[in-house]
């Protein structure tokens, strides 16, 4: 679709807050070239708004309105914010690298004693040395394209062939700005043949951090059999934004399981896409939001199943109380050649209350013909059997929806392998309940 | 006092009246059955007693131990002591049926004042009841009534009953969908339970349950109150006559 509108206040304010960034950036010669050249294609596009199908319940132009200035680099009194936030978002066990407002704080990381085959290094040297591969994303989603032109930092992590991680990896995303602005980050993350990694990403807020919006955008590589266990908590602070996107690509026999929960940022929106590019790789992918208030959520997810041979799973459930807005949008495209395709959908949405909106948009597009694919969609208040029945064996009403919400969310949430991520989240969301009660 | 108190109760679901001016006094240590036709209004009596949402009373009363049982929401009537075993008991898949119990136990007893159980004394009593009612260990680990069979899902019950000691317990329909031996291991179970402080309202549609769980009192529903009330031998008189009798009346 296409769109022309002329240029705006606010994109007249983008323009002026990418050239003072500029300066910034890294990256000189061939990266400025693409960051310039993405940042022309965000600015032809401008916010994306609901006229365009992929944006349709989350209008950026309503919800966010404007692109906010570049968030200034960490200062002492920051990363110590940070560091005091880190400490209620710590999990243990894991190996801890922290971008602090869009800029990795190496004080703040775990980067000593590196498992063999680990690497890990920052997109900022990445660029610097003149390395613009991770640059070169599709300019044709506005904000992919504007996270092209400004990511500051990120993490650039390779694991080895044959590497089997036993750490697993904590990237958190710590916004400690006092002021309205906006942090962009990219991170990489490649795992070899045979490699085997945890990761888990965690966006969080420290105390005194309210409006800001944070740009992420990551990239995934599993080589053939590569395993990747994947946990996202958006945690932002409630007047936050979040728009994120993903590009994994899977080789051959590669497993991917990821898992996905949202309970902070005022408006957040996550766009994976998903590649099958070698056969008998499998995916399951599952989310959770817990929102509530007039909390925007949206999960838009792309699985391209372009070989033969390759399963995908997805479970989604959504808990919408108050005026919230959850969004799931799932489209599974199986290429002509990708016979034998098995590929399932399921998406659930509890509204808690009578304003709660739920909007779930499955969309399968089959050009294969000996494939099994499938999605489902429900959406619904607690059930009042169930709840009567609970109450009457001594349960206070709130109590009752808790363990009915606990029990809608856990089939997702059972997904996660690892014990202790699994109870992390567990405990994330009972504080989720605790809170509403 | 009476344990159980129901006078001239009078009961509404939307538009159609149930129950119309329904009496019964239950004592404790005192076994009620209460039998009649489908649609005689004894499911409804047995819901309005545990708080159902969805009936309006429109007369009457209810006192448990002198108090108004109307007044308080479900999960204070089983604090106070009130269980209702259902005819049908409801699945809740990803609520593990231990968890379930002991959250359940606990809030009663908070609700009561009392300490919480420990968990060394909960798994203990837990392991002794279900061990009785022949209900396997693994059972437990399975979401609540999750793919049980119509008898384990009425021994769930009795379970439950057996863990929270309630002094008023009432069987809705317990016999349905039960074979022989089910029946017959439900209604030990409920018999295990019978105490001089304990009273029970067994409702039934067939005599049959009460050669297992024999009653001091039986009492005919039809269109909605009570018709007649006997001793056990009534329920025997019933299975010759049949309803028919009340209802035409």
């Amino acid at each position: 679709m296409n769109v022309v509108l002329a240029k705006t206040d606010t994109g007249r304010a983008v323009s002026t807050s990418f050239a003072l960034a500029r300066e910034r950036l890294p990256g000189s010669g061939k990266v400025a070239e693409q960051r310039q050249q993405a940042f022309e294609a965000f600015e032809r596009a401008g916010l994306p708004h609901r006229r365009i199908e992929d944006w349709k319940y989350t209008d950026l132009r309503v919800l966010m309105r404007e692109v906010l200035p570049l968030a200034a680099a960490p200062d002492t009194a920051a990363l110590s914010r940070a560091e005091a936030a880190l400490k209620l978002h710590a999990i243990e066990g894991t190996r801890r690298l922290v971008l602090v407002d869009g800029v990795f704080a190496a004080k703040l990381s775990d980067l000593g004693k590196g498992e063999k085959g680990l690497s890990v290094r920052t997109l900022r040297e990445v660029l610097e040395a003149g390395d613009g591969e991770l640059l070169a994303s599709d300019n044709s989603n506005p904000m992919i394209a504007l996270n092209t032109a400004m990511a500051t930092d990120g993490v650039v992590i390779e694991i080895a062939n044959g590497t089997v991680l036993e750490q697993p990896l904590h990237v958190v995303h710590v916004a400690s700005t006092g002021t309205p602005a906006a942090m962009y980050t990219r991170s990489l993350l490649r795992l070899g043949r045979d490699a085997s990694a945890t990761l888990v990403e965690s966006f969080v807020a420290t105390e005194g951090a309210k409006a800001y919006q944070t740009y992420d955008s990551l990239i995934v590589s599993l080589g053939d059999n590569a395993r990747l266990d994947h946990l996202r908590l958006v945690e932002d602070g409630l007047e936050a934004f979040n728009i994120a996107s993903a590009a994994v690509t899977l080789g051959a026999h590669a497993q991917l399981n990821t898992f996905g929960m949202v309970s902070g940022a005022s408006v957040s929106r996550y766009q994976p896409t998903i590649i099958f590019a070698g056969e008998g790789a499998r995916v399951d992918t599952n989310g959770v939001n817990l929102i509530k208030g007039r909390q925007h959520a949206d999960t838009t997810l792309f699985m391209d199943h372009a070989v033969p041979h390759c399963a995908s799973r997805e479970v989604f459930r959504a808990v919408i109380d108050d005026r919230a807005h959850s969004v799931f949008q799932g489209r599974i495209v199986v290429r002509p050649d990708a016979q034998k395709t098995d590929a399932k959908m399921m998406t659930r949405a509890l509204l808690l209350s009578d304003e709660a909106e739920a909007d779930n948009k499955p969309e399968l597009e089959i050009f294969a013909d000996d494939v099994t694919c499938g999605h489902g969609a429900t959406t619904g208040a607690l059930d009042e059997s169930l709840l009567f029945y609970l109450r009457a064996r001594g349960l206070p009403e709130k109590e009752a929806q808790a363990l009915l919400i606990q029990a809608f969310v856990g089939e997702a949430i059972e997904s996660i392998a690892n014990d202790s991520l699994r109870e992390h989240v567990i405990a994330a969301a009972q504080r989720w309940l605790e809170a509403r009660a | 006092m009476a344990l159980l108190e129901v006078k001239d109760l009078q009961v509404r679901v939307e538009d159609r009246e149930i129950l119309h001016g329904l009496s019964l006094t239950v004592n404790p240590g005192e076994v009620h059955a209460i039998m009649g036709p489908n649609g005689s209004g004894k499911s409804t009596l047995s819901h309005v007693i545990a708080g159902k949402p969805g009936y309006e009373v429109t007369g009457g009363q209810i006192l448990f131990r002198g108090e108004d049982l109307l007044e308080m929401a479900p999960d204070e009537r089983a604090a106070k002591g009130v269980f209702l075993a259902f005819q049908y008991p409801v699945e809740i898949p990803g609520v593990a049926t231990m968890n379930f119990l002991r959250t359940a136990l606990n809030a009663q007893r908070k609700a009561r004042g009392e300490s919480e159980y420990s968990t060394p004394d909960f798994l203990k009593k837990v392991r002794e009841v279900s061990k009785s009612l022949n209900i396997p260990q693994d059972m437990l680990k399975r979401g609540v009534n999750v793919g049980f069979s119509g008898g384990e899902k009425k021994r769930n019950e009795i379970l439950q009953m057996a863990l929270f000691e309630p002094s008023l317990c009432i069987l809705d329909e317990m016999d349905s969908g039960l074979d022989i031996d089910a029946l017959r291991i439900a209604a030990d179970g409920v018999n295990a339970l019978r105490s001089p402080e304990r009273a029970m309202v067994v409702i039934t549609h067939y005599q049959r349950l009460l050669n297992y769980i024999v009653p001091d009192y039986v009492h005919v529903m039809a269109k909605g109150s009570v018709v007649k009330t006997g001793g056990k031998e009534l329920a025997l008189q019933l299975e010759e006559s049949g309803y028919a009798q009340f209802e035409d009346a």
